[in-house]
């Protein structure tokens, strides 16, 4: 038993404590917060916040961010609902390829307008972010006869087939699964992690930084875009901005598991506490009914707390 | 001291360690107001630790210092600035985006509340300005606009506006023209017999020669020995830069086959004004050096054969094929097959935090991949490999790499790299701070390397090694090769004369012309 | 002559933003036919002087080679105290007005703190401050609301003389009151220090703590007066997040076109005003040239997008590729 306490991070062990405190002051307000439904309700929402957390904590790993994640989402929504409008049923058939295309689209110009040119991440993926929106409002002002959801967009991201279990946490499970074997088992990840600790140190070993960079933004805008599809399916339709809920509470979802926000450190089983942790957040304060004001402000102080704790720099100078 | 007067000031017993290494063992040092005072030595053999206690930036292990008779201490620059140490040193400290004005009063300008006076900021600068005779300097230019040579003048502008008891200069005039050096020996002498007591580090034996009342040798941490101008000659002074108490034991080199068709051609290379048109020839199984003082472009141009750099000119054949190697991990492909083990482990060898494992393998870790998977058996198996040939003293190998001592930790940095089969293995000073068994046994390696057909082209700052190691040794002075010296002609008085730019002595005067 | 000339030299960012506002301004001025000129120039103003201390905000933490991601949630978070606050006897107004330009103060100490105490990273500190101010704005005002004093916005969003809009006396006011002794300062400079050189201006004995610390609560004081503006203009407060988030983006757009290095060490507010400006009448010129307002969002972002990355690009300087890893 210790050995394995020993192997896991303390951030992470942190937020599983954590979980199991909300959790018990959950029940504490409500009677059935603790009932299966509740909880697999729960599990369907951080699904979808899990699979956007995903890639962002690629990116983040390497000591990036990806601030387009708001426009990405809307744009897997809004494509994938629009594909079927466009081409009958061999769209309908493909619109959840085609979302996460169009996201993996948005994340390679990402990765190259950083990679090659250079340009902090925090600042091209904001303009990105704004392009996208222009797309999206432009798409949305005459193109899209329609915008609803596709029966198997709605079915995998509402319904439960395998043991009450949500799809959307089966989808979840198969992107979680596929990001650890990549991080543990290849040379990708070694490389993810090299890049974050030091790039210089990476580059001159003589790997190809570059497509590490754009393969995962690639896979950031193509997570974020699935998320899109899903949610579109969720709400049997896609909207404006549906995006915009999920950055702050993704980055603080990686953030509290562990990773580092400068880059190199970080678990997946982490970031999957950190999303649990995030989602119960907002399911107790949905209970007690508190406002939206004051789930930003715990967002907030929440990123900024786990930061000073896990993420200051080094004292430059002295 | 060579007056017999109080020193200004006075180190006793000073020590510093970094790590394994001393840089300073027990230095006992003074220097006296109203003389000029160069500190001369090898690289490593302390000045720049010396001269970094003396201007607060460090603080000494052990020992004591006193300035005027009384004891201090300086915990950071500004401290040592304030109680009259001004330092200049070969980092430049201008704010290139700031005018020449704003960066002479950076600190304590002119001014009341906190707010600056510009016109009075611009008389002050004018004036120091004047007195290095640097009038076409206008303050309100931008120090980015400024070529290094002007930049230096507005740094020694800087140290003067502070009103310094004791000034020190580390290579303050090496990017000086000739009329400026002139004005700034000028304006040191002026300052000296104004009662100014003057630290200058050199490694010109003329400016030592022209401008220094008092001469302090270092050597391997130790200061060896003061003496005034004129007591000396080059020759015994150079003498006394060399000495030696601890002989490296090198591996024996062996006889040079007829000369075959070279591994690796460099002809004609030139980037910017870094390296200027060098061309060079390493022969399979050689092991050449790059020697000369630092910063002549020995390390452009190990990076430049890396992939490194943009915008080189010139020609480089690897194994008879011209090549246009754009980044290490061309450099390193199989066709090419070279690695670098580069100069800072810290921050270009290693990834600190991660695990041994992982570094170790970084470089050759797509070899040891089947399909998308590592192989992790076959990872293992070279790593105990290559642990086992460089004695790596190491527990567990998921610990992170950080925890190995320097040593160790450069030889996980070329162990990396030895996994990869590299035919050309470039060295950029891989013994620095490194603890002397260590470098024994990496002196050993090259030689095994290149017995079995390695190329090997190797900078490093300690002269020993040139002359321990190498086959040939090419001296680099101002992005040029100046000399290349072979076989018996490879001794230390001859690299040090070389890199001082010194001619050889009468019977050694065979330069032979670069390749 | 060379006075001249060195200052043209350096100042030739702020300039070329000038030429181009004139330009564009003139271009859209020729091009809007209507009866009453000075009320096109009013409006104009207003809205440009929103942006223009919104970029303010953003200059100085630049100027230090950091960012402010929070400075559109603070304007929001001080239009919604405004829109509470200044409001009722002409004491309770002044106190209100006061007590607003304070809270931006205080959201930029926070800011300040956070990234010079606490070592964090600017980016993603301000980001998560930038949640916290949201939240804030959120907690005053869920719904749209409120109101404020009705003769001073009033005076605050008209003309005097006819023509010249109060807003940008108010603005030159600024400048001339707040940034020009701010630039003139010790703490300012030690800004452009920690900016240019942050290792060598440690070495030369700088204060960057203090000069840093400063810049984030100047920030939030421009952001503040901003969001003051704001509550004249519209006589609500609201706390609308992607409205935020947008200003931030033009802010950063702003600063870059006016000449101010996102790497830091150079530049200044006064370049920023005019690159708010210059996004302002992109804008306008929109609407004068019948661009469908379907491709008017896509053409900001796009036009961003070019702003922020040509400020940002450093691959074209670099000849050792070593030295972009720094």
């Amino acid at each position: 038993m210790p050995a394995i306490l020993k192997s896991v991070d303390r951030p992470v062990l942190i937020a599983f404590c954590f979980i199991i405190v909300m959790l018990l002051a959950g029940s504490l307000y409500s009677s059935n917060f603790l009932s299966p439904e509740y909880l697999l309700q729960q599990l369907k929402i951080a699904s979808f916040l899990g699979i956007i957390a995903s890639g962002a904590m690629l990116v983040i790993l390497l000591g990036h961010i990806d601030l387009s994640i708001p426009w990405v989402v809307t744009v897997g929504g809004m494509m994938s609902t629009a594909a079927g409008g466009w081409w009958g049923p061999t769209g309908e058939a493909m619109a959840m390829p085609f979302g996460m295309a169009c996201g993996l689209v948005f994340g390679l110009v990402n990765g190259l307008g950083i990679a090659y040119l250079r340009i902090p991440s925090m600042i091209f993926t904001l303009g990105i972010n704004a392009v996208a929106q222009g797309l999206m409002v432009l798409h949305t002002g005459g193109f899209a006869p329609q915008d609803h959801a596709t029966a198997f967009m709605h079915w995998v991201a509402v319904e439960s087939t395998v043991f009450g279990i949500p799809n959307a946490a089966f989808v979840w499970l198969i992107v979680g699964a596929a990001i650890v074997f990549m991080l543990r088992r290849t040379p990708l990840g070694r490389y993810i992690y090299a890049f974050g600790n030091r790039e210089s140190a990476t580059y001159l070993s003589g790997v190809n930084t570059r497509a590490v960079l754009i393969g995962c933004f690639a896979l950031s805008g193509m997570l974020s875009a699935l998320a899109g599809v899903l949610l579109a399916g969720y709400s049997n339709k896609s909207f404006q901005a549906m995006g915009d809920p999920y950055l702050l509470p993704a980055i603080a979802a990686v953030v509290l598991g562990g990773t580092n926000i400068l880059g190199g450190r970080g678990t997946y089983l982490g970031t999957v506490a950190g999303v649990i942790l995030i989602v119960l957040l907002q399911s107790i304060l949905a209970v007690m009914q508190m406002q939206e004001a004051f789930r930003q402000m715990i967002y907030g102080v929440v990123i900024v707390a786990m930061l000073l704790v896990y993420g200051r720099g080094a004292k430059v100078h002295g | 001291m060579a007056d017999g007067s109080m020193p200004l000031w006075r180190m006793t017993g000073v020590s510093k360690r970094y790590g394994g290494v001393t840089a300073l063992d027990n230095v006992d040092f003074s220097c006296a107001a109203a003389r000029i005072h160069a500190v001369l030595g090898e690289n490593g053999a302390g000045k720049s630790t010396l001269i970094k206690i003396i201007a607060g930036v460090v603080q000494p292990d052990s020992g004591t210092m006193e300035l005027d008779g009384r004891p201090v201490t300086f915990r950071s620059p500004a401290e040592a600035t304030r109680a009259g140490i001004v330092c200049i040193f070969q980092e430049l400290s201008l704010m290139p985006d700031l005018t020449v004005a704003d960066n002479i009063s950076i600190t304590r300008p002119p001014g009341r509340w906190g707010f600056i006076n510009p016109l009075a900021q611009r008389r002050r600068a004018e004036e120091l300005l004047a007195r290095l005779g640097c009038e076409d300097v206008h303050p309100t230019e931008l120090v980015k606009n400024l070529p290094l040579s002007r930049r230096q003048m507005i740094e020694i502008a800087k140290a003067l506006g502070r009103n310094p008891k004791i000034l020190i200069l580390d290579e303050a005039t090496s990017a000086l023209t000739a009329a400026d050096v002139q004005k700034v020996y000028a304006v040191l002498r002026k300052l000296r017999d104004d009662g100014l007591a003057i630290l200058y580090i050199s490694h010109r034996m003329q400016e030592i020669a022209e401008l220094a009342d008092d001469c302090s040798v270092f050597r391997n941490g130790r200061h060896i020995q003061t003496f005034a101008k004129g007591t000396k000659n080059d020759d015994e002074i150079v003498e006394l830069m060399i000495g030696r108490e601890y002989k490296h034991v090198y591996p024996a080199k062996p006889a040079r086959a007829a000369a075959t068709e070279p591994m690796v051609r460099i002809e004609n290379l030139s980037w910017g004004d870094r390296l200027q048109d060098i061309s060079l020839a390493i022969g399979r199984g050689e092991i050449v050096g790059l020697g000369g003082l630092d910063g002549q472009g020995q390390r452009e141009l190990l990076l430049a054969l890396f992939g490194v750099l943009r915008g080189i000119t010139g020609r480089v054949t690897i194994d008879g094929r011209t090549q246009r190697i754009g980044s290490p991990r061309q450099a390193k492909s199989p066709a090419i097959g070279m690695a670098l083990i580069p100069e800072d482990r810290k921050t270009e060898g290693l990834m600190l935090p991660m695990s041994v494992r992982d570094n170790a393998s970084m470089a050759a870790i797509a070899a040891l991949t089947r399909g998308v998977i590592v192989d992790r058996k076959a990872e293992a198996a070279r790593i105990d490999e290559m642990i086992q040939k460089l004695a790596i003293k190491v527990g567990d190998l998921a610990n992170p790499v950080a925890t190995l001592s320097g040593g160790n930790q450069q030889k996980v940095v070329i162990a990396k790299w030895l996994m990869t089969n590299a035919r050309v293995v470039l060295l950029n000073d891989p013994t620095r701070g490194i603890d002397v068994g260590t470098k024994q046994e990496i002196y050993q390696l090259l030689r095994n390397l290149a017995d079995a057909g390695t190329t090997i082209l190797f900078y490093t700052t300690d002269y020993d090694e040139l002359v321990g190691c190498c086959d040939r040794v090419a001296i680099l002075y101002d992005g040029r090769i100046l000399r290349e010296l072979k076989g018996a002609d490879i001794t230390e008085r001859n690299i040090v004369a070389s890199a001082l730019n010194l001619p050889l002595e009468a019977r050694d005067s065979r330069a032979a012309a670069p390749a | 002559m060379t006075e001249l000339r060195l200052w043209l030299a350096r100042s030739y960012g702020l300039l070329l933003s000038i030429v181009v506002f004139i330009v564009m301004f003139a271009l859209y001025f020729g091009n809007f036919s209507t009866d009453d000129p000075a009320a096109v120039i009013l409006s104009a103003a207003n809205t440009g002087v929103l942006l223009a201390l919104v970029a303010m905000a953003q200059t100085v933490p630049v100027l230090t080679a950091g960012l402010d991601l929070s400075v559109g949630m603070i304007f929001i978070m001080t239009n919604c105290i405004a829109s509470a606050l200044v409001v009722g006897t002409p004491l309770q107004v002044a106190a209100g007005t006061v007590a607003v330009i304070l809270s931006g103060c205080a959201a930029g100490f926070v800011n300040g703190a956070i990234v010079v105490w606490g070592r964090l990273q600017p980016i993603i500190a301000t980001l998560a401050t930038s949640a916290i101010y949201i939240g804030i704005a959120l907690l005053i005002r869920p719904v749209p609301g409120g109101d404020v004093d009705g003769d001073l916005a009033d005076f605050l969003t008209g003309q005097v003389f006819e023509v010249v809009p109060v807003g940008l006396i108010f603005l030159v006011a600024v400048v001339l009151f707040i940034w020009v002794p701010f630039r003139m300062s010790v703490l300012g400079r030690g800004c452009y220090a920690a900016g240019s050189a942050e290792g060598a201006a440690y070495m030369s004995g700088v204060d960057i703590a203090r000069s840093k610390f400063a810049a984030y609560v100047l920030s939030g004081l421009f952001a503040g007066l901003a969001g003051l503006m704001q509550t004249f203009n519209t006589y609500t407060g609201e706390a609308s997040a992607p409205s935020g988030g947008l200003y931030t983006l033009n802010s950063i757009a702003a600063v870059v076109i006016g000449g101010t290095s996102l790497f830091g060490g150079s530049g200044g507010a006064v370049g920023s005003i005019f690159g708010a400006f210059i996004l302002r009448t992109i804008v306008s010129l929109l609407f004068v040239f019948d661009m469908p307002p379907l491709w008017q969002p896509l053409f900001q972002g796009v036009v961003l997008l070019l702003a922020v990355s040509l400020g940002a690009a450093r691959v074209l300087r670099i000849r050792n590729r070593l030295e972009l890893f720094s």
